[in-house]
Order: C-alpha cells, then structure tokens, then sequence
C-alpha cells in the first residue's frame, strides 16, 4: 500500500539501528511511533499502517498499542499541548488554580483546543515532579513551581 | 551521613568527575572477582528493593538461572509514576554514572549481556541527560563488548515508555518493551524463568540498582550497617504537599517521619498541624498526623504502624486538608491507569470513584460508605497485578483512620 505521509530518511536509518538493540522488530514500535509524532504532531491511521508495513506487525497490533498510551495523539492537537498536573501533590499545591488560570487566558476548557490549533489543554497524572508542584509539561519540557504570574510568562514566551 | 546516592560534588554527572572521585572503579573491582561472589556480596548488605516492595535485592538476583542457553536481560524500572514519587529522576539528573556502573556490576553478577533502562515516556528531557551518560560510558569501555579487557560484554540502551503507569508493573513493564500494550502477566512464571521474549529477566528499581556501586565500595558489612538494620543503606525519600521546602533527601533508613517533616523539609507552612500523611506513594496506606510519634521510614517501622514504605515519596497534608477530596483524586487515578484485564479493578476503581465523588458533593448516604468499603473490600487480593491492591488500600486506610472525614460529607436521610 500507498503512503502518502512517511518517516523521514534520517529516522528510517535510526529505526534499523534500533532494531539491533532487540530480537524482535516489534520492541521498536513506541519509538517509531515517537518519531511519527514528532514529524507529524499526531498519529494518523495511516501512520499506524506505515509503522506496522515498516517493522513487519499487523496493522491491528499497531492500533492496540497506541490507543493504549496516552502520550500518543490519535487526533491533531495544538501546537502547544499543554499538560497540567492535578494529581495530589500537585492538588495540596493548589494545581487547580492553574488549571483554571490556563482555561481563563486560552479561553477553552480542559480538554479543548484553542480556534486557532495553537493551544490543547489537558490534565494530567503525575508527571514525577510532585517536589516542585504544581507542574505541567509542554512538549518535552516540565514548567514547575508554577503561579499565575509564571504561567503568564511562559504563555507569552511559546513561540 | 554522607551523601552516598546524590553526594555533593559538583557536576559529578559528567563522566571525567565521575571517574575522578573513584567512579568506575568499582566496576573494576566488580570484575576481578567472580559473579558469585558479587551477588553474594549484594545478598550480605541485606540491600532491599527501591521500588515499592522492599524485596532483598541479592535474593533476586539469585533466582536467575545460571546455566540458560537462552539469553538473560535485566530491566531497570525507571517508569516512575506512582503520585509523589519522583527520585529516580533525581539520579538520572544528578548521578546517571553510579546507575550505570550499578547496571554494569549487576549484569556481570548475574550474567545479563543486555539490559534495558525503562524510562517513563514524559521524562525526555532526563532521557537525553541518561543517554548522554551511556554514550560516554560505552566511549570509556565501561559498556560494550570486553568491558575493561575483563572479556565480559554487555550493552545498556534506554527504552522509552508512552505514558501508562501500568507499565511500572513488572510484567506489564516487560510486555511494553516487547512492543505490547502494557498488560500485566499472571504469575507464575516469574520473570527469573520467563520474562522479556520467554528468557530470564530481573527487574530492579533504579535506585535499588544505583546502590550496587554503593555497597561495593564500603563493603557489604559497614553498608548492612546504615540505618534500619533489616532494611539498611541510603534511601532517597520525596517529600511533597505541605511542608516548606518540598524535594528529594537522601537519608539512612530509619529517619522518623516527624525529623523528615520538620528537619529535612523544613516543616509545614504556617506552622499548622499535620493531619495526615502518606509515605510511600499514593498507594501506600494514609497514616494520622497525631499518630506519626516514633514511626520510621523503613519496612518494619512501617509495617508496624499500618503502612508501608513503597517508593518513600511522603506526601504531607495539613490539618484544612479535605482528605475525602485527595481520595477522590487518588482513585480517579487508579480508575484511570487500571489496564482492564480483571473485573474487580476495571469496575471496582469506577465505582469507587462514583461514590467519591458523590462525598465530594456533599450527597452521599451512610451506606455509601458502607458500600465503598465493600467495592474496596472485593478488590483487594483479587486482581492480577498490585494495581488493584494499590487502588483498594488508600480506600480502606482512610475509612479506618479518618471515619470523621467521611461523616462530615454525609447528607443525613430526609425523614419520610
Ligand atoms: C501498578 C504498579 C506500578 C509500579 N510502578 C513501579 C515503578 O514505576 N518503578 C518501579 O521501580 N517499580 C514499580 N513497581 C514495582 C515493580 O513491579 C517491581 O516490583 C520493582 O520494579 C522491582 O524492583 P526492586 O526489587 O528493585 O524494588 C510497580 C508495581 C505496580 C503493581
Ligand atoms: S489489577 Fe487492574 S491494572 Fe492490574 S492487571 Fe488487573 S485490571 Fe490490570
Ligand atoms: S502529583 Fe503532580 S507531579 Fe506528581
């Protein structure tokens, strides 16, 4: 089959590294998966398909395994996809003070994203940071020690 | 004490400091002798795991098979994501290099030619901090084919997860690495004789693998000999919610609970007193913040007051804390992390969950309190993996030691 969207030549030679680190291809496919978002921002049907073609597992397998991790995008999101912790420590720290902080500024609820695809907003579960709650992750990176006036500045930096 | 896992030397993570201040030399040492008598040496410091089971650690290592014509793994559990916990970031981030010349030392014990440091998928940026280390590693020799001309070979790669607390389970943990969806395995077969691709595996914490160097260095005997004597060594402990100065301390075994609060964490702000806390994690059971006098932070200590030590990430609440609400939260998390796979933890977590929150709105009735104990009740002992223990345990902990928490949110029946 026909793929219209597909890995990039750079992450293709990684994925065949990758997979002399196992003795089954099919270890590698959360990082394919990771790569996939990476380039695509979310995982498409048609990603799944590709990434199962690439590493020889049926397309089912692929589905089962992202819809079980939650880090995996099965939809487009914003371009900032930002991740608030309300799980305990982060609650005893007022998290949802921020929460509702975030929603106010962006105008969205939880959940939601905004009109113009810049920002999703979700909770989320502990993200290992209960020392410096509240948190909350965009991208890759953790914000923490979080209030109001620090939220604000980091809204403001996002490209 | 010294600062054995975190010590304060700065940037101690790059490799050329690490080495300065003897790292490195352990594993030298580690070489020259025979993995027999390594592993001994492990099992002779009554080290305990790091994870939340408090298993001995040589013990384990032991049930590895040592004649296998199969290949044996190690996996090193650096998923983290039990609420309050957040140490082994701390290593990854201060001291990548004692974790990994641990892993190296383990694999020689038990003859493991690749191991797999499983790092929960949010932590990308500590990740590339890890990998940084391991690249610098395998450039030194110290990973690699003929590690330190000794002849023994193994690798180190980092596998990263996607977001599922599950897959700190063990088992669930190997399934993921396989390329799975994370569901927990019955046991037995324990992994030692049928883990990751049917092949012998042990799975040990990061911090429980960080302390290998540790006890090399001193000896297994001095080790043995910090902190609680059956639960010994240098322990990371988390300490968040209500307390000044929230974070990572590293400690004997054995500190009680109040010092940890008061000295270490620089007690709760404004002075207000503790109505509760939990020490180890969000699954470990809620202890009374008028009964913390004399309780430790170790296995016995724990066991005895009720609790247990689980990953030491303590998590404090004051005294205008609404613990029904905390509850609420924390089941809502174990309803939203249970994999499905067995009835009692699928439905029992959604119920329990449903009747929470109707405390939380003030519209629960006397048998919804009964009625949540029972859900809890059922669940407990029934499940396929801990998770579901893990969900029932903060339930019944805080309906036995905080019944007034509960009855404040009860709507008396309207007389008819
Ligand atoms: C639901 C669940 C989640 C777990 N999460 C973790 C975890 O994030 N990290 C960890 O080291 N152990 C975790 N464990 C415990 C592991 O199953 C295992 O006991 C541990 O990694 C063994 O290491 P140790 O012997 O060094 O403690 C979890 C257990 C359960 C039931
Ligand atoms: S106890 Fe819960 S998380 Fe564990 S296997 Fe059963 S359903 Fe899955
Ligand atoms: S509870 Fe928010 S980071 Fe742990």
């Amino acid at each position: 089959m026909q793929h219209t969207a597909r890995l990039s030549d750079e992450n293709l030679r990684r994925i065949e590294e990758l997979k002399k680190r196992y003795p089954h291809p099919q270890a590698v496919v959360l990082e394919a998966l990771w790569m996939w978002q990476g380039e695509h921002g979310w995982i498409s049907e048609d990603g799944m398909r590709y990434i199962a073609q690439l590493l020889g597992i049926p397309d089912h397998h692929v589905f089962g395994v992202v819809s079980f991790y939650t880090m995996f995008n099965r939809k487009p999101v914003g371009k900032h996809k930002i991740e608030v912790c309300t799980n305990v420590s982060c609650m005893l720290r007022n998290s949802e003070r921020i929460l509702r902080h975030i929603e106010e500024r962006l105008n969205i609820k939880a959940g939601e994203t905004t009109p113009d695809q810049r920002f999703t907003l979700v909770e989320a579960e502990c993200l290992g940071s209960c020392g410096t709650a509240p948190v909350m992750q965009i991208g890759d990176r953790y914000y923490q020690n979080l209030d109001p006036e620090s939220v604000d500045a980091v809204l403001k930096e996002l490209p | 004490m010294e600062s054995l896992l975190l010590p304060q030397i700065p940037d101690v993570h790059r490799i050329d400091i690490y080495e300065a201040h003897g790292g490195y030399a352990m594993l030298r040492a580690a070489l020259s002798k025979t993995p027999d008598e390594v592993t001994a040496e492990v099992k002779r410091s009554n080290l305990r795991g790091r994870g939340g089971a408090c298993f001995p650690t040589g013990l384990k290592w032991t049930f590895m098979p040592k004649d296998s014509s199969k290949p044996k793994y190690l996996c090193i559990n650096g998923d983290e994501s039990e609420p309050g916990t957040f140490k082994d970031r701390e290593i990854f981030e201060r001291n990548p290099h004692l974790l990994i010349e641990g892993a190296v030392i383990a694999c020689y014990a038990m003859g493991v030619t690749t191991a797999y440091l499983y790092v929960r998928g949010e932590y990308k940026y500590w990740i590339d901090l890890v990998q940084k280390a391991v690249d610098d590693a395998y450039a030194r020799g110290y990973i690699g084919t003929n590690i330190l001309g000794s002849g023994f070979s193994t690798d180190v790669y980092i596998h990263r997860g996607a977001g599922a607390y599950i897959c700190g389970e063990e088992s669930a943990l190997m399934n993921s690495l396989e390329g799975q969806r994370g569901y927990p395995r019955v046991k037995p077969p324990f992994p030692a004789q049928n883990g990751l691709w049917g092949c012998p595996t042990t799975i040990n914490n990061v911090e429980t693998i960080a302390n290998v160097p540790i006890i090399l260095r001193l000896g297994a005997e001095a080790y043995a000999k910090i902190g609680a004597p059956k639960h010994p060594g240098p322990i990371l402990v988390g300490v968040s919610g209500h307390v000044n100065k929230p974070g990572v301390y590293e400690m004997p075994t054995g500190v009680p609970l109040v010092d940890i609060i008061n000295i270490y964490a620089g007690g709760v702000p404004g002075n207000k007193p503790i109505k509760a806390v939990i020490p180890g994690g969000s699954s470990t059971m809620i202890l009374r913040g008028d009964a913390l006098e004399g309780v430790c932070m170790d296995a016995e200590s724990l066991k005895a007051a009720g609790s247990s030590v689980g990953t030491a990430g303590l998590i404090v609440m004051d005294v205008d804390t609404d613990l029904v609400k905390v509850l609420q939260r924390i089941t809502r998390f174990y309803r939203h992390e249970s994999c499905g796979q067995c009835t009692p933890c699928r439905e029992g977590t959604g119920w329990m969950e449903k009747i929470l929150t109707r405390f939380c709105n003030d519209d629960a009735t006397q048998a919804d309190l009964e009625l949540l104990l029972d859900v809890a009740d059922n669940i407990e002992g029934n499940t396929i993996c801990a998770l579901g223990d893990a969900a029932a345990w903060p339930v019944q902990s805080m309906i036995k030691r905080f019944p007034e928490e509960f009855e404040k949110h009860i709507q008396e029946p309207a007389a008819t």
